[in-house]
Parts: C-alpha cells; structure tokens; sequence
C-alpha cells in the first residue's frame, strides 16, 4: 500500500522535472553546477569561507528586508526608528543586531577568503576573472558598509560619512563638485541620508548580486583551484572524462561546506547573543548619540574593516598643500588587488611550493595589514611622540608610514621577488 | 563548394553575401547606434541633475543673528548657519596678543589666500572688532568639526598656545583659525561674511560688502 503511494508520487515528479526540463534547462543545471560539477578533493580549512560568505550574503538581504519595514530614512526619524526596532518591535533587536553583526562578519568571511585566493594562487591564469569579479564584489560591499553605516543617524554615522564624502573633494579640480552632488547639499544632511538608504537597499544589492553570479559563473567555468595549485582537469579517467582528482560538488562538499556552517553559527550567535557590539568594534559607543552637525565626537575611527586602508590614509602627508596624496594612496590600498594576476610571475601557485623569499613578503604584509589596522582605531598619539631628533613626530604615524610603505612594496615588488624565488617542484596529482 | 557547380544560383547568392558589404546599410546603422548613444547619455542628464542640491537646500542659507553679550572673555559660543557651526570666541587680551607670536609656526599667517576670509578680516586677529573671532567651525581637511582647547598648555603639551585641535585627523588651528604647519589641513578655517547690527548683536551671512 504505502510503497505504491511511493511510486506514484516518485512518478509523479518524474513527470513535473519532465515537463518543466522541456521547458527549462533545470536538471542540466543540478548536474552542472552540483552533481556533476567536479572540484579537488583535496579542499581544506580554507575552502569553507566563499559558502559561508554566500550564507551572510542571504542573512543580510532576508535581516535587510525586515529592518526596511520598520526603520525611516528621514534625518529627523532615523535615529528614533532604530530605537524603534531595538525596543519595541518584536524581535526587532534580533533582527538588528543579525544585520549589524552580519556586516562585520561578512569582513571577517571575505578576507579569510580573499587571503585563501592569495596563499593557493587561485588568482592566476586561468582564474583572473573570478578574481576580478571579487575584487568588484569587496568593493561593492565596502559600499555597502558605507551606506548602511549613515542609516542609523548617529554621531559615527554622520561625521563618517562627513570624512568619507569630503575624501572626493581632495580630487584636483573636479572634486568639491563631486563631493556636493553626493551630498546633495552642502553638508551631511537629510537629502544625503534618503539617497545613502536607496543604494544601501536597492542600487548596490542589485550590482552585487550579478557580480556573485558572475563570480560563480566564471569559477564554474574553468573549475575550482585547490591547495595544490595544481589543474585537476589535466588528468581525467579515460572512460569517463571526470578529473581523477575531483569528486563531485555535491554530495561531497555540500555536507563539508554543512560542518562550516555549523561552526560559524556557533561563533555568530555567541557574537550576536552575548557581544554584539563587540566592545565597540562592531558598533561604536558615540553611534548611540543622535547625529549633531555642530559637534564631532573627540575620538573617531571608522568600523575595524577600514581601519587598515583608514591608517595609510592618516599616514601619508600632504604634499603641495593637498591631502590628495593620501586619499589617492587609500584608494590605491584597496583597487591594487585587481593587479595581483598581473603582479604575480612565481613559477607556482601554491604557498607549499613557493621558496622562503615569498613567504617572507607574504608574512610581512599580514602583518602590516592588521598593524595598520590596529592603528587605525586609535588616535595617532597613542605612542606618544619621539623625542626633538625626529621633529617630534607620533611614534603612531611614523609606524603606520614604514608599515604603509611595507604594505605597498608587497604589491609592487612581487613581480620581482616571485621570479627570482626558489620554488619546489609541484607534483602531478594533487597530496593529501 | 564543389558540390555544387561554379555559377548556380545559390552559389552566386552565397558568394555575394560573403564578400561584399552593404556599406550603405553599415554606415545608416552606424549613425543610428551613434544617434541612440547620445539620445541615451541626454536621458541620463536628468538623473544625474537631481542628485545635486535641491532648490530647498539652496534656499536654505538665511542668515542669523547671534546676541554676543553674555559670552565671558576666554569662552566661546558656537551658533548654527547654513547647518554649519560658527563659533564666536570673545579673546582675552593675552590670546589676541599672543596671536602676532607664533607666525612662524603657521602656513599662512598673513591670510594671503583670499577664499578664506573677507577683506575686512584680512588682518592681524582675522576679525572685525580684534577680541572676538568669528569662524566657520569646519576643519578644511575633511570637514570635521575641530575641538576648543581654548586654554594654553593643558593637554596639549607645553607649547600649545590656545587654539582647536581636530579629532578627526589631528589638524591645529590657533585662535584665529589659522592652520600650523604640519597638519593635514592645507588652509586656515573659513571667516564667514558678518556684520555687528549693534554693538552686542552680531549678524553672520550677510556684510556690507557683498549679499550672501
């Protein structure tokens, strides 16, 4: 009885999958991009973070949609619709902080998985397009960071977007224009808020999630990279025509990528339930204080996901009486990773075949970024000053100047050093 | 090719389509493709005008008037136009004198760049009567209001002389709003135009001079 209920309902689907891939390319796509898409099974730690990053992209437009239904992008209502959701809205402070703390961990899933890119060589031909494509996708979500920071009309909210938009006018010429038609008036006020809150909810979401097609549609192409840095498409099962190396994306990886998410719920709720403002790092003491246009708070800093670009741009001075020097250093800090593809002349992909030489440049660009960042939440004095034989200067700023220029040789000499590193031989099939 | 023989109609068909270009039919899609750029850039002129600052917001810059009695010699009050902060400083007659002695320290000390003041504020103490200073409270580095440090010393070190000191990136500025060399600010802070109604009531956005 029950087992030919079964088979009436399996046939039943059989024919709805039948009818609709008649119409639509559907199974064609599971197998393509699931089934019988076939990536190394060599994937580590480090392959966790692009699903998880595709999960934070989802919480973040789901949390995004509720918190439209109830928050105001007017200068006069926005600070009291916040407070709205926090206290009266049922759920509405889960919900919120979910979308707050899901912003700073978006960062934390990105750079993890922008340094996998950069350690297994998952930049080089023929992959500069995925890359290309995430480097669209980081500076997409920088804007977003951006925008969805001035919503809640704060003290940090207003004097951010203050900095950042007068940033375009350090642009010879053309920049007080620009700055003023961002704004939309001559200073932060409710026509830059109506407008942040449109591409913070419309604009920006919409060109990210082409770019995260692109970006899948692109790896898909041309296969996954792997820890090896090796292309497991040039060795396939005569018969068959599959990778020998490569074992199918699901089953295998789907319940890999489950074990992942487990993990970072765990971390996420810990963060959301018990620290969601992260001692001031994910959302900042002076943003519980109503925007005030006569007065800056006495320390500000930008979100901890900026301070590393935030500190070179404090560290360069102006030069000719114009701070566009370091606005253009700031900018250059971020758009520079497009160029890695072209940067990059190692003989190998893989950090486990590099030579020292590599390794050594490498280690020393993480550890100017988090300095970097580390100083960028702090005033520049927080080191004092040197004494008169150094002009006086905070040790602050003359660390984050050598560590600036540390952070920019990376990029710069890497074509140099790539080359002339003594690398290892890189094996046929990929190791364990 | 050769299955068929040289000269067949279809033959000829083919043959033509394949090395002759309809020049004629190019070009008018060409012109057609240029006029339809240039139909679509002139939509986008609208779009882009409507992000710059409404006719309300440019409206919005009426003057105000400020009744300047009750501030103390050494204090400060900061009034708002145009959605900015002014502040009006009543100097004491040691921070007025200290301010002719510090010039060397300043990256323009005479205020030769004109945007930044009125003529009539184009002297010694950057103001009308020489105590008290009217300025337009935004740092000219990235538009941060700077912080009072009125007093000298402090806890600003021994050499501070009086002045603001920006939070946001570390510009100083003395008590005329002039900028020291070595901040990240390039120019002095903004004078606004102003002018006394009375010997007590100041008026800040309009002169004598010239209408705001």
């Amino acid at each position: 009885m029950i087992e030919q209920k079964k088979s009436a309902l399996a046939a039943g689907v059989d024919k709805t999958v039948a009818w609709v891939d008649e119409r639509f390319p559907l199974t064609s796509n599971i197998k393509a991009h699931l089934t019988e898409y076939y990536a190394p099974k060599n994937f580590n730690f480090w392959y966790f973070f692009g699903s998880l990053a595709l999960l934070v992209l989802v919480m973040q437009i789901l949390t995004g949609i509720f918190l439209t239904m109830h928050y105001k992008p007017d200068a006069d209502l926005a600070f009291g619709s916040v407070e709205y959701i926090m206290r009266d809205v049922p759920w509405g402070w889960l919900i919120r902080y979910m979308h707050s703390t899901g912003a700073s961990m978006f960062f934390v899933v990105v750079y993890l998985h922008m340094f996998r890119g950069i350690i297994y060589g998952s930049y080089r031909n023929p992959r500069e397009l995925i890359w290309l494509f995430g480097v669209g996708i980081f500076l997409c979500l920088m804007g977003e960071a951006f925008f969805g920071y001035l919503l809640p009309w704060g003290q940090m909210s207003y004097w951010g977007a203050q900095v950042i938009v007068n940033l375009f006018s350090a642009i010879p010429f053309i920049g007080p224009d620009v700055s003023e038609w961002l704004r939309g008036d001559y200073l932060v006020s409710d026509a830059t808020l109506n407008r942040f809150f449109a591409f913070h909810v419309i604009a920006l979401p919409l060109v990210l999630l082409g770019l995260v097609m692109a970006h899948l549609i692109a790896l898909h192409e041309v296969g996954s990279n792997n820890p090896d840095g090796i292309e497991i498409k040039k060795l396939k099962d005569p018969q068959t025509g599959i990778p020998l190396d490569g074992i199918a994306f699901h089953p295998y990886y789907t319940v890999k990528d489950l074990v992942g998410v487990t993990v970072f719920l765990m971390v996420f709720s810990a963060v959301l339930f018990f620290a969601p403002e992260m001692g001031g790092y994910f959302l900042e003491a002076n943003n519980f204080i109503p925007a005030d246009p006569l007065k800056t708070p006495a320390h500000i800093a930008p979100v901890w996901y900026f301070t590393p670009y935030y500190s070179i741009l404090r560290a360069v001075p102006p030069i000719f009486n114009s701070q566009f020097p370091g606005v253009a250093a700031m900018g250059l800090s971020v758009a520079i990773f497009a160029l890695l593809p072209w940067l990059d002349k190692g003989a190998v992909k893989s950090i486990r075949y590099r030579g020292s030489l590599y390794k050594k440049w490498l280690a020393a660009f993480v550890v100017s970024f988090l300095i970097l960042g580390y100083l960028g939440t702090v005033p520049s004095n927080v080191w004092g000053q040197f004494g008169p034989w150094l002009g006086g200067a905070d040790r602050a700023t003359v660390v984050a100047r050598i560590f600036t220029a540390v952070y920019f040789l990376f990029f710069l000499l890497m074509p140099w050093y790539t080359k002339k590193d003594q690398t290892k031989p890189v094996p046929e099939r990929v190791t364990g | 090719m050769s299955d068929n023989p040289v000269g067949s109609p279809m033959n000829q068909d083919l043959a033509n389509r394949d090395s002759q270009v309809d020049l004629e039919k190019r070009n008018f899609l060409l012109a057609t493709s240029a006029v339809g750029a240039l139909g679509a850039a002139a939509v986008a002129v609208p779009f882009v005008k409507s992000m710059t600052p409404s006719e309300r917001a440019k409206a919005a810059g009426a003057p105000v008037e400020v009744d300047i009695s009750k501030i103390e010699p050494g204090t400060m009050l900061t009034a708002e136009w145009r959605g900015q902060p002014v502040w009006i400083i009543n100097r004491t007659d040691e921070m007025t004198a200290e301010l002719a002695k510090h010039n060397d320290q300043l990256s323009d000390p005479a205020c030769e760049v004109t945007s930044q003041q009125p003529n009539y504020c184009k002297n010694a103490n950057r103001s009308i009567k020489p105590n008290v200073a009217v300025i337009v409270g935004i740092c000219t580095h990235l538009g941060c209001s700077p912080t009072a440090k009125l007093q000298a010393n402090g806890d600003m070190g021994e050499s501070w002389t009086g002045g603001f000191f920006c939070p946001c990136h570390g510009s100083k500025f003395d008590l005329a709003g002039r900028v020291f060399k070595g901040s990240p600010a390039p120019i002095n802070l903004v004078v606004p135009p102003h002018k006394y109604l009375a010997d007590n009531t100041l008026l800040i956005g309009v002169d004598t001079e010239e209408k705001a």
